[in-house]
């Protein structure tokens, strides 16, 4: 590994002069589970890692079923599934945080650490963008909040600017009748990254019938997580039938642009994007009735 | 050079301080400093679990850990397994009489990982086995004799616990 030098910031002003300082020549560390290996194999050229573990805002994860929940940009994914209140809150999100990587990565893995590492096939990016997350984010100049769908710009970028840290991520507070849900699909059983994510976020009528209104992202078929809101659009206001969320599934197959690769073709991601949307919405529905 | 830092840890209860410097893995530090050799580098990027340790009270691949991000923590590895009093410890036993090992490399990381799985989940379903442990992976295909030697683990402690 090349040689790089460590700082652990004590403050999130300290982490954000210190990312000012050194520019594009240093990078965040958290769980370290993607960057460590980056800088080892040459794919980061940094010279500095700033370690925001010891930050309480950065690790905190804080819930209330009024305010929602504030997630800590470095919580790992193990602290987060094993918090009984926020599992059940959004299980959407959990669906994610429990099989990114092995048991060994999910307790160094963050899920502000995969919205920042920017992977188009990330999986916590879908729930985060369905669940109308926003991203708060500090830098020099103060403080701003970006939306889960607009944070990552290409494969490895973000809407970070220098000196800028994620802090944490606020998801709202769920209401009656709404659910999501993620599924991906993987060559082996465990622990692989998606050939297609599909997640969906579905808030119905207390009928359970009507669909008010729903948000559909897809992972590993753009060069960024994708958020589809023509599916959505489609079915707000609609009565939920097999036909209507095939309707839906089909305008997110149009709007995936996967390419081929090592876990598949684009043809078939593009036929996975469908029965993938599809699956998240049942699901989604399914949770939003309480049924499961 | 970027500057060498001191840290302090507790390796196996015993407290230990190395200097190193701030690129070197929790794993370089176990093997090349500590001359702990028992954890392995297969991979080297997070894949493989060779080089499964306990990180307080979590299983990580040390292999993608800072030794500087281990200041204060506490670290147990396939070395603190077994005691010297009492010999081997029940999984150990149990990988030996199950055969569930071929080459080796892969073993140290699927013990300490199996002692996670356990101390977290003492009455795991296979399902649950092969899950927790997906992330060790064994080149000489010995899954299944793994996975029947963690649940026979599993139920001789569950026997002496009772």
């Amino acid at each position: 590994m090349r040689e790089i030098d460590y700082i652990s910031a004590q403050s999130v002003s300290e982490a954000a002069a210190l990312l000012d300082n050194h520019g594009d020549r240093a990078r965040v560390i958290a769980g370290g589970t993607d960057i460590i290996v980056q800088v080892r194999e040459g794919r980061r050229d940094i010279d500095v890692l700033v370690d925001v573990k010891e930050i309480a805002e950065l690790t905190a994860i804080e819930y209330s079923a009024t305010d929602g929940l504030t997630l800590g940009a470095a919580a790992p994914c193990y602290q987060i599934y094993g918090d009984a209140e926020v599992a059940a809150a959004y299980p959407g999100l959990m669906d994610a945080a429990r099989i990114i990587g092995s048991a060994q990565i999910q307790g160094r893995a963050s899920v502000g650490g995969n919205l920042c590492n920017a992977s188009p096939a990330a999986d916590a990016i879908c729930p985060l963008i369905v669940l109308s997350a926003t991203c708060n984010v500090q830098g020099p100049n103060g403080s701003r909040a970006i939306a889960a769908e607009d944070f990552c710009t290409a494969p490895g970028q973000t809407a970070l600017e220098q000196g800028e840290l994620l802090v944490s991520m606020q998801l709202p507070a769920p209401t009656a009748n709404s659910g999501a849900f993620y599924l991906r699909f993987i060559p082996r059983n465990e622990m692989d990254i998606a050939e297609v994510g599909a997640g969906a976020h579905v808030q119905l009528d207390s009928s359970g019938q009507t669909i008010e209104s729903a948000r559909v992202a897809l992972a590993a078929v753009a060069p960024t997580p994708l958020y589809v809101p023509a599916a959505g659009d489609h079915l707000a206001g609609k009565t939920i039938s097999d036909e209507l969320i095939q309707e839906a599934a089909e305008i997110a197959q149009a709007a995936a642009r996967p390419i081929s690769d090592m876990r598949g073709t684009a043809e078939h991601r593009k036929h996975l994007t469908a029965v993938l949307t599809r699956r998240a919405l049942n699901g989604a529905i399914a949770r939003a009735r309480g049924d499961n | 050079m970027a500057k060498k830092r001191i840290i302090s840890f507790t390796v196996n209860g015993e407290a230990v301080e190395v200097l190193a410097e701030p690129r070197e893995s929790l794993l370089e530090v176990l093997r090349d400093h500590l001359r702990m050799t028992g954890s392995k580098e297969g991979c080297n990027n997070g894949n493989c679990g060779a080089c499964t340790v306990i990180l307080d009270g979590r299983v990580v691949n040390a292999c993608i850990v800072l030794g500087v991000e281990c200041e204060g923590s506490e670290v147990t590895t396939i070395e603190g397994i077994a005691s010297a009093e009492t010999g081997l410890h029940t999984i150990q036993t149990k990988y030996l009489e199950h055969a569930a090992l071929q080459c080796g490399v892969c073993t140290p990381g699927f013990i300490v990982a199996t002692k996670a799985l356990l101390d977290a989940n003492p009455n795991p379903t296979e399902h649950e086995v092969r899950e927790r442990l997906a992330g060790n992976l064994c080149r000489c295909t010995g899954y299944d004799k793994i996975v029947r030697a963690v649940l026979d683990t599993a139920e001789t402690m569950r026997g002496e616990a009772g």
